[in-house]
């Protein structure tokens, strides 16, 4: 679905992606793991067509995607930190982006109302707390029943309750065979949801397996003790 | 019409900046007019004023807003939205509102006190002038990503065209008062948008006769109408460029 090629970025002389090539198919659900700064971001910003990449090629459905603007309905992305017009409502946001969009698909409005944002539609966005503009990119993120989910950091800065009632909503996605791409770097609440790690360092890809292959390589139950032990070992090396 | 000029036109319409740069053209114009029995003279007053205020606004709103939008054309390219429409979105909903407030501080009077040729050429250079300085601040707030610099570069710009230039213009003619530069200076005035202006009114007021040799060769080439399709024209150059290259630049951001 999403086809990576030599992907590379640099900005000024700070390379931050060095030819990265990636494949990712339907129906799978990645985790996009690494230290900070090591170019997740920038790669998905690069998916998205926010970042213009210096090298290399991406697809999307057999498509490139430079030039091209319409593969972008078929993504839901949460940002790491959404940033909205400061001046708007969450009820004008939603209904200028419903009718930006004019989707004929029905809507999926479960977070919305699991988040109870209703309630605070006509609050404006810049007295909003991070985890209340987390909640509505969330919302915005599942809203047109997008094929693929990007979700950047998505628990980060949202209460437990929360956290998991999205945690939740991406399992019910996931099982509906969409492809699911989350970075993060705390690993434990990720358990549950992944089928495969995508590794990166200083900009490039270190490995990309499945869960049953890391654990199987590295005879660690927990996946946070797996990737930690092939880290060692690298670092041993 | 296009729902992300309609956002832009309603959110800039809301904002009381735009609205308290309506009420003074409209107190400026309308006093200036009332104040004088002449309306020609009521014309020249305002041209002045018009022509320090008008690029001012234009360009230095434009560029704050254009920099306040970050979030939105943030929000916006992750839809599937192309990015040259969110630039030429915010580029008609600024020029259109703009010329909008415009039109009723300054057009209203001016159609009302002065309907004659001058009054609707002047009402047209003021709608090119606006516009001419909306795509200068395009052009400043692409070059940095640094919102005090693009301000910044944007007031410099004012100053260049609406002071600096006409010193450095004063200085090369006196400087070469000796040679025959007359004409080269028809051809200078066409690297500024608000001289230019000043100039296409200027040869269509009577004021002109007074205007000594310079004048004279000035009327021969504006007060004609190819002279005038001419500097029109250029007008029109002053908007494309800037705004073309911001366009381009637009297109190879990184956001």
């Amino acid at each position: 679905m999403i086809e990576i090629n030599n992907l590379s970025k640099s900005f000024g002389k700070l390379k931050v992606l060095n030819s990265v090539n990636l494949s990712c198919k339907q129906g799978e659900c990645i985790a996009l793991i690494g230290p900070n700064g090591c170019g997740k971001t920038t790669l998905i910003k690069s998916i998205l067509g926010m970042v213009i990449p210096s090298e290399g090629t991406i697809k999307f459905k057999e498509e490139y995607i430079s030039k091209n603007f319409e593969y972008r309905k078929h993504i839901g992305y949460m940002p790491q930190i959404g940033r909205y017009p400061d001046n708007m409502t969450i009820g004008q946001i939603l209904e200028m982006i419903k009718e930006i969009r004019k989707s004929e698909e029905k809507l999926d409005e479960d977070l919305l109302h699991q988040f109870k944002l209703q309630a605070l539609f006509n609050k404006r966005m810049s007295t909003l707390s991070g985890g209340t503009t987390q909640k509505v990119s969330a919302t915005l993120a599942f809203l047109f029943n997008p094929d693929v989910l990007i979700l950047d950091e998505p628990t980060a800065g949202l209460d437990p309750l929360a956290s998991e009632i999205l945690k939740e909503k991406i399992i019910t996605e996931k099982q509906k065979g969409k492809l699911i791409l989350i970075t993060s770097h705390l690993l434990s609440e990720l358990d549950d949801l992944i089928t495969q790690i995508i590794f990166m360092q200083d900009g490039v890809v270190q490995f990309h397996k499945t869960i049953d292959d890391l654990k199987s390589s590295t005879g660690e139950e927990r996946i946070s003790k797996a990737i930690a032990k092939i880290l060692k070992d690298r670092n041993n090396e | 019409m296009n729902r992300i000029i309609k956002f832009i036109v309603l959110d800039i319409l809301k904002n009381k900046i735009v609205l308290v740069y309506t009420i003074i053209l409209s107190i400026l114009s309308w006093s200036v007019f009332s104040l004088e029995d002449n309306s020609t003279k009521g014309l020249l007053t305002l041209l002045n004023v018009i022509l320090l205020t008008v690029p001012l606004v234009s360009v230095v709103f434009s560029t704050i807003y254009i920099y306040n939008s970050s979030e939105f054309i943030e929000l916006l390219l992750s839809q599937p939205i192309k990015r040259s429409k969110i630039w030429w979105s915010l580029f008609f909903g600024l020029s259109a509102s703009l010329l909008l407030s415009f039109f009723i501080g300054t057009g209203i009077p001016i159609l009302f006190y002065a309907p004659s040729d001058v009054g609707v050429m002047m009402l047209l250079v003021g709608f090119f002038i606006t516009t001419v300085f909306v795509a200068i601040a395009f052009l400043s707030s692409i070059i940095t990503r640094d919102k005090a610099k693009g301000i910044g570069i944007a007031i410099m710009l004012w100053l260049f065209f609406a002071l600096l230039f006409d010193g450095l213009i004063l200085f090369i003619l006196f400087q070469f008062a000796d040679y025959p530069i007359e004409k080269m200076m028809v051809a200078v005035t066409a690297f500024n948008p608000i001289d230019l202006a000043r100039i296409l009114i200027l040869l269509h007021l009577d004021v002109s006769a007074m205007m000594g040799y310079t004048g004279a060769i000035f009327k021969d080439f504006f007060g004609t109408s190819l002279g005038i399709v001419i500097a029109f024209f250029i007008l029109l150059l002053w908007i494309i460029i800037p705004f073309w290259i911001s366009l381009l630049k637009f297109k190879r951001k990184d956001l």
